[in-house]
Formats: C-alpha cells, sequence, structure tokens
C-alpha cells in the first residue's frame, strides 16, 4: 500500500538474502504504524477507547487531504508551502459568506456559497501557483513562497485579525457529524483519496502527471501538455487545501486566521515523503501520502498522551522525515 | 601465456530470467582483450560480476593465480581490478592531483598532506601517458578525455593489474581517441591487462590482442584480433554465416521498392533562433529524406523546427499542400508527424515508467475516452508492438530503464509507429544500439516507408545514409547547401558535399 504508483507495479524481485532490508523498504510504513499503534495500545492511558479513535481521525483526515494534494504537485518534481495559507484564506472566507447578510437571507444558498468560494479562490490560487511555475519558470519553492506569506495576510485583513466563532449545524457537519458512527471527514479523506488515486492510475492526467515528473522533455517531445499538467497539480493541491481548511473551521467552529493550517505544509510534506513521493518527481503514491499522514498524526498523539512537549514532538517528526528519506535513498538503488 | 583472470561457467539469473549461461573470460597477463556482443548479450552483466556490483550465482573466478569471490566494488579494487566507467567516478571541482591521490595522498608526519610530492608524483603517473598538465587545476576545467584519462591514471597508481574500460571513446574526438590508445599501449608495455567493451568494432583491429564474443548470456567465440575479419565478429555477435551476411549488404535499409507518391512536407527557407539560418527539404509519400552534415550543422536543429520544438522565425512549411506552423510537438503529433529525439535518455525515455506506459505516451489522446485510459485497447496494442518489432521485456510492465539500449529505442520507436504518423523524424535511430538490433530497426523504417510514408532520416553514419536515403539534404552551419539523389550517391560523394565549404553566408 506505501507503494502504489503504477510505474513501480512489478519490481524485480529482490534476492532472498535482502529480505529484511527489502521489506522494510516496501513496507516500512505499515511497521512503523504497527510499531506505533502497538506502543500505545501497551503504554499510553487510554488509548484503546473510541474517543481516541475520532480524535485522530478528524485530526488526520486534514492532513491526510492536503498530502494528497501535495503529492500531485511532488510527483511533478516541485513543492507547494502555500498549503497552510490557503487553508487559513478558504476557513476565512466560509463564515464571512454564510454570516453575510445574503447568508442570512438565504440560508440554504448562503451555505453552498459558503463551500463554493473558499474553494473556487482556494483553486484560483492553485493556478496562480501553477502558472509561476509552469510558465514564467519561477522555481516552486520561491513561487508557492508568495502564497504562504501573502495568503495568511489576505485571511486576516479578511477578518480583521480577529477569530470568528459561529454556530451553524450545517456548516459544522463537515467537522462534527458522523457516518456510520465515524466522523465523516474520516470518510471524505477517504473519498478524497480514492478519487486521487483512480485520476493517478487510469486518467490521461494521470499519466502525463508521471511522464511530466519523471522526465520533462521526453514527455513535453511526446506531446504531453506540460504545462497544463503543472497547472492542474498546483490547482489540485490548492483545492484539497481548501477543503481541510474548511473542516477545520467546521471542527472549531470558530475560523482563527492566524492558525489556520500553520505548519500544514510541514506535515504534509513529511506524510507524502515518508508515504514515498520522491522530491524529483515521477512517483504518485496516494494511499502511501494518506498512511503517511496517518504516522505523523499518530506520533504527534503519542508524544501528547505521554506528556512530551510540543516542541519535542516537532524534533521527533523531523526525525521521521530524515528516516523516510534514509529508506527512500536505499530503494533508488 | 599467462592467464590474470579466468571467468568459468558463470551463471546469473535476474527474476528467473537467465542473463548469463555458463558463460567464460579468460585474460591474459599484459594483453588487451575487447569484450563485444549485441545489447543484452550480457557483457555488462559478466563485467559487474567481475566487479562485484552482481553477484553470481555459480561458476568460478581466478585472478591473479588465485580462486577470488569478488562481493564488492571495494573488493574489486583490493584485488587490483580498476573500472574506469563511462559516467566518470571523480570530483570535477577538486585539482586534479587530488582526484589521482584520494584516498591514498602521501603524508608528512602521518597528519599532513604532502602536497608538493603528491603533485610530483601525479605529473609523473600522468607523464608516463604523454600527458603535460596543469595537475593544480581543478579537474572539471578539463576535456571529458583528460578525465578519462585522470581516471586511469588514478587506477594504476592504485596498483591495478587489470583495467576495465566500458565504452571508452564514445564521448572523444578523433585525437583525443589517438591520446587514449596511446594510453592503454602504455598500459600494456608495462604488463596491465586492459578489458576493452566497445561497440566500434574498428577500435578493435587497432588496439586489441584478442575478441571474446558473447550472445544471449553465452560466451560464443575467443579469437585472436590478427587472424579475424569484422565480418566474421559480426557473424559471431549475430549468429549468422558470414557468406549471409556478405550478400545481404550492411544496412537493412535499402532495397525497398521506390514509388514515390506526392509531397508529404515541404520547408523553405526555415530559421530559427537555435542556429538555423536556411533550410529547406521536400518530402514526398515513400521516401527517406537523410539529413547529412557535420555535428553542428544544423541537422537536429532542422529536425526540431519541424516538430514544433523551435518556434519558426522564418520560412514556411507546408504539409501536403496547407501551409502549416507548427506550435507545439504535440501540434505536430496531431498532424501526424512523429519524432524520435537524438538523446535517448535525456529525450526519450521514461525510466521509471513502464515499457507500456513509455510506448503508448504519445498515444494518450487517442486511447483516452473522457479522460480516461482505455487500458484493455492500450494493453492489446502494447501486446501487439512488443511482437511485431520483436522487443525482449519481461512483461510490458517492467521499467524501461530495466532493457537494453536497443530494445528502449524499439520501444520508442513504437511510440511513434503506434500513432500512425505520416512523416517521421528520425535522428540518429540507431546510435548506441548493437549490430542486431540496428538491422531490425533499418527493417523496420524500411517497413513503414514501404507502406507509403515519409521519413526525414538524420545519421552520423554515411553507410546508413548513402544505402538507406532516396534524397539526402546536405547542411552546413545552418544552411541547406546541397541535395544529393540516390542512386548514384557513394560516400565519397557525401564526404565532400559535406566537407566542401558552399560560401553562403548571410548576404
Amino acid at each position: 500500500m506505501a507503494d502504489n504508483s503504477i510505474s513501480n507495479g512489478n519490481r524485480i524481485a529482490p534476492p532472498a538474502t535482502h529480505d529484511l532490508t527489502s521489506a522494510l523498504r516496501t513496507h516500512g510504513g505499515l511497521i512503523a504504524l504497527f510499531l506505533i499503534l502497538a506502543f500505545n495500545a501497551a503504554f499510553t492511558p487510554n488509548f484503546l477507547q473510541v474517543q481516541t479513535l475520532f480524535v485522530n481521525i478528524s485530526q488526520v483526515a486534514t492532513i491526510a487531504i492536503v498530502a494528497i494534494g501535495m503529492t500531485f504537485v511532488i510527483a511533478t518534481a516541485g513543492i507547494d508551502l502555500s498549503v497552510g495559507a490557503v487553508m487559513a484564506l478558504a476557513g476565512a472566507l466560509a463564515p464571512l459568506i454564510f454570516q453575510s447578510e445574503f447568508g442570512a437571507a438565504y440560508p440554504a444558498l448562503g451555505i453552498a456559497a459558503a463551500f463554493a468560494v473558499p474553494l473556487a479562490v482556494a483553486a484560483l490560487c492553485g493556478l496562480f501557483n501553477g502558472v509561476l511555475v509552469s510558465v514564467l519558470n519561477v522555481q516552486p519553492i520561491i513561487a508557492t513562497l508568495i502564497l504562504f506569506i501573502s495568503g495568511r495576510g489576505i485571511a486576516q485583513v479578511l477578518t480583521n485579525g480577529n477569530l470568528q466563532t459561529f454556530s451553524n449545524p450545517y456548516f459544522s457537519y463537515l467537522g462534527t457529524g458522523k457516518v456510520l458512527g465515524l466522523p465523516f471527514q474520516g470518510w471524505l479523506a477517504l473519498a478524497l483519496a480514492g478519487m486521487a488515486f483512480w485520476i493517478v492510475t487510469r486518467t490521461t492526467f494521470g499519466r502525463y502527471l508521471l511522464a511530466v515528473g519523471g522526465n520533462e522533455r521526453a514527455a513535453r517531445l511526446a506531446g504531453a501538455p506540460v504545462r497544463k499538467v503543472k497547472i492542474g497539480a498546483y490547482m489540485i493541491c490548492a483545492f484539497l487545501s481548501g477543503i481541510a481548511g474548511l473542516i477545520v473551521v467546521a471542527i472549531n467552529s470558530a475560523s482563527d486566521a492566524a492558525r489556520n493550517g500553520n505548519l500544514m505544509e510541514l506535515d504534509a510534506i513529511a506524510a507524502a515523503v515518508v508515504g514515498g513521493a520522491l522530491l524529483q518527481g515521477g512517483r504518485a503514491p496516494i494511499f502511501g501520502a494518506v498512511l503517511g499522514a496517518v504516522i505523523i498524526q499518530l506520533v504527534k498523539y503519542t508524544l501528547l498522551a505521554n506528556g512530551v512537549e510540543d516542541e519535542v514532538a516537532l524534533i521527533a517528526k523531523a526525525l521521521i522525515i530524515v528516516l523516510a528519506v534514509y529508506i527512500q535513498q536505499a530503494r533508488k538503488e | 601465456m599467462q592467464v590474470l583472470l579466468s571467468m568459468n561457467g558463470i551463471d546469473k539469473a535476474f527474476s528467473g530470467v537467465p542473463a548469463l549461461r555458463q558463460a567464460r573470460l579468460d585474460v591474459a597477463a599484459g594483453e588487451v582483450h575487447a569484450l563485444i556482443g549485441q545489447n543484452g548479450a550480457g557483457k555488462s552483466t559478466l563485467i559487474k560480476i567481475l566487479t562485484g556490483v552482481y553477484k553470481k550465482d555459480g561458476g568460478d573466478i581466478a585472478f591473479d593465480g588465485r580462486a577470488r569471490e569478488i562481493s564488492s566494488p571495494g573488493g574489486a579494487q583490493a584485488a587490483g581490478i580498476a573500472t574506469i566507467y563511462q559516467e566518470l567516478n571523480l570530483v570535477p571541482l577538486r585539482s586534479v592531483t587530488e582526484n589521482v591521490v584520494m584516498g591514498f595522498e602521501p603524508r608528512r608526519l602521518g597528519l599532513f598532506v604532502d602536497w608538493p610530492e603528491a603533485h610530483r608524483r601525479t605529473r609523473e603517473i600522468l607523464s608516463r601517458f604523454g600527458i603535460k598538465i596543469d595537475v593544480t587545476a581543478p579537474l572539471g576545467t578539463y576535456s571529458t578525455a583528460i578525465q578519462q584519462l585522470v581516471a586511469i591514471a588514478r587506477a594504476v597508481s592504485l596498483d591495478a593489474n587489470l583495467v576495465i574500460m566500458d565504452e571508452p571513446t564514445s564521448s572523444l574526438d578523433d585525437r583525443e581517441v589517438e591520446v587514449l590508445f596511446g594510453v592503454v599501449r602504455e598500459l600494456r608495455n608495462s604488463g596491465v591487462s586492459v578489458l576493452y567493451v566497445s561497440h566500434f568494432l574498428d577500435e578493435l583491429f587497432r588496439i586489441c590482442d584478442r575478441v571474446t564474443t558473447m550472445r544471449d548470456g553465452r560466451t560464443v567465440s575467443v579469437r585472436t584480433i590478427k587472424d579475424t575479419t569484422k565480418l566474421e565478429l559480426i557473424a559471431d555477435m549475430l549468429g549468422r554465416e558470414v557468406e549471409e551476411i556478405e550478400t545481404a549488404g550492411m544496412t537493412d535499409l535499402g532495397g525497398g521498392e521506390k514509388q514515390l507518391g506526392d509531397v508529404l512536407l515541404e520547408a523553405d527557407g526555415l530559421a530559427t533562433d537555435r542556429r538555423l539560418f536556411d533550410f529547406s527539404l521536400s518530402v514526398r509519400r515513400g521516401e527517406i529524406v537523410g539529413l547529412g552534415g557535420l555535428l553542428g550543422s544544423g541537422r537536429t536543429e532542422a529536425a526540431r523546427a519541424l516538430f514544433g520544438v523551435d518556434a519558426i522565425s522564418q520560412g514556411e512549411i507546408r504539409l501536403k499542400g496547407e501551409p502549416w506552423k507548427p506550435g507545439t510537438p504535440s501540434d505536430a503529433i496531431r498532424n501526424r508527424i512523429g519524432m524520435l529525439s537524438e538523446d535517448r535518455k535525456a529525450e526519450g525515455i521514461v525510466p521509471d515508467m513502464s515499457v507500456r506506459e513509455n510506448m503508448t505516451l504519445a498515444l494518450l489522446p487517442a486511447l483516452t475516452r473522457n479522460g480516461r485510459i482505455e487500458t484493455q485497447r492500450e494493453r492489446a496494442l502494447v501486446e501487439q508492438f512488443i511482437k511485431a518489432l520483436g522487443i525482449k521485456s519481461a512483461n510490458m510492465d517492467q521499467p524501461i530503464r530495466e532493457l537494453s539500449g536497443g530494445n528502449q529505442q524499439k520501444v520508442l520507436l513504437a511510440r511513434w509507429l503506434a500513432t500512425e504518423p505520416e512523416i517521421l523524424i528520425l535522428d540518429e535511430p540507431t546510435r548506441g544500439v548493437d549490430v542486431g538490433a540496428k538491422l531490425e530497426i533499418q527493417a523496420i523504417i524500411r517497413d513503414y516507408v514501404d507502406r507509403g510514408f515519409g521519413v526525414v532520416l538524420i545519421s552520423s553514419e554515411f553507410e546508413e545514409l548513402v544505402e538507406g536515403a532516396d534524397t539526402i539534404v546536405v547542411l552546413q552551419d545552418g544552411y541547406s547547401v546541397t541535395t544529393l539523389q540516390n542512386p548514384g550517391i557513394t560516400e565519397d560523394a557525401l564526404v565532400s558535399a559535406i566537407a566542401h565549404h558552399h560560401g553562403t553566408g548571410p548576404a
């Protein structure tokens, strides 16, 4: 599951003597997940409670959704630093819309617009990033730095820097609703992952995505619409970030432009890399990114639940990234 | 004759597919021994076993009079086997001296590197090969040839008994090749053996003593160069009889029915910003139009202009009589033009993608319905091309990087044939592939042309152009200067057309 990019469907079987290391490489994510779960079951108080499950699902959903988007961008050998800022922007817009006079007058339309407009704005942010990268040839890290800085600024200007609280059961369903007893956003994340997987493995766009990341010049000469593919990847990433931003706002019944999505870019990149995405492009393991998100979230939770401070948790996250990159390097041989 | 290296009964299989079957290789002390064979014959696998990159499944290796188990590249180096790779493993930003003595620096008081001594030693080693350069300058400031020689010098300074050279001349010009040959002879004179892998058979006759030929993972012949001919070696590699090849001619491009039809593509006075100033040609149905010229004469640039890679700043193109301005490659593909690019690695394959995905990359728009790829049709089509072109791969989902060069090239050729183009631009279609694959690729091109399509062929091999092309457009410095017509073109005529200065400068 950690390695589901279609180009790797058929690896040459590794020699028998390397069973352990190769198992670690291909299933490292799952093994890590199992170890964390086992540790928690044994040492973390109240870990095996339904409430714990709910908390973790609602937390992991946003990371997973953004990580899926990040995986598209990384597949083109790019990176998107603006995901957290886009979350804040989308999250700031939604309450403004359904709490406006228009939203009060037409509640149904207001809710619809509170979803549609922020997501459209998010997609536009992606368009902006994509055009900078593919048309103007700006380095992805610089191009997305622009919105990384200004996106959150715009969100704070829109809300005058205030925390916007609200109570709107329809909108909050996104963050607090349950389907079959499990949080709605967990199902949403899974559904989005399924769609993303389908796009990568079954569509022309997905094939071009991997080709552009794998060898851009060859892809262009074979007629691939390189610019459109890159712009598409950044738009998908920003759109998914927008969804994650709305979820965070819905969970809290409040929008805080200063905190929504803060440091999300790091979690998303870490999840994608732990999931097997190669920063040089050409690979898009969608479910790997989901697994990576689960691992990142569980590590955070484990440390938190066992009284380790937040700052130390950051260091732990860094160690996970180092480990993931190390395993990736070994994989390439 | 004292035996230095003896590999016997070597077996090796990759995921069940045998790459070597009872292969053997003997190298005598102080000889230059060539190892040849088609791509996929097992040369590189055998060498990688010898240098400890792969582990053999069976067989024995004896080196320098003792049985050896070489399990790592470091182990091979310690045993006295040095390998000069195509891509050099040196540090371009450090000085020549540092590169030569790296890891074995002469020291003073056991602590400080004795640089004067290191420089002196490096100069001495290099001068043995007749190279006098500033050893304190960064290695990267010198040509590839010099860098290669420095790699050899380093190997020799580490007391190697056997130096393996893998396609050493592929990136060298004529003068540099001479220098390299001088070094090889010097190595032999000082008792060092050289294992020489090359596609260029002519070279072998100039510097090798014996030659081992491999085919399909087996060692099929060991010959003394003095007593053999180029034709015999080709016959060994292909597994054919000498007489068979003699009658067939050296290439498989010639011999088609010559029935030229309507004009497919015309270019008139094309210019781009990439050193193409004035280029004209016309391609008719059933015609191969060759582009002749030296390196940098504008052949590749002309191809790129026709395919819409480089923007056209002047001149015009007519496609079946209609004016047409190519904007992008996908534009050209929609108008049923294909282009096999010159650099397979940089511009052809997507290495991590499968044979199937690489083959259908240019065809995707036609395989798509509502954005979805029709997988069944894709698989059927790929299956058909794998069979038709004789592509050797474990299955269609194998990553293309695991295929030999010739097979990769066939996949790329299939990528274009699958789009059913009316015009195919082929930039060096047989470069870097072995003799067998070359003949097959030439036959595929011939077959395609005979079905009434047109080809623009770029080839640095005069043989291929003279025998294959119906018309040759000769380029010089970005200008098409003259057109030769077959029958009647000889290699001499082509060479003189390419070499003769026509004095066409901008007015």
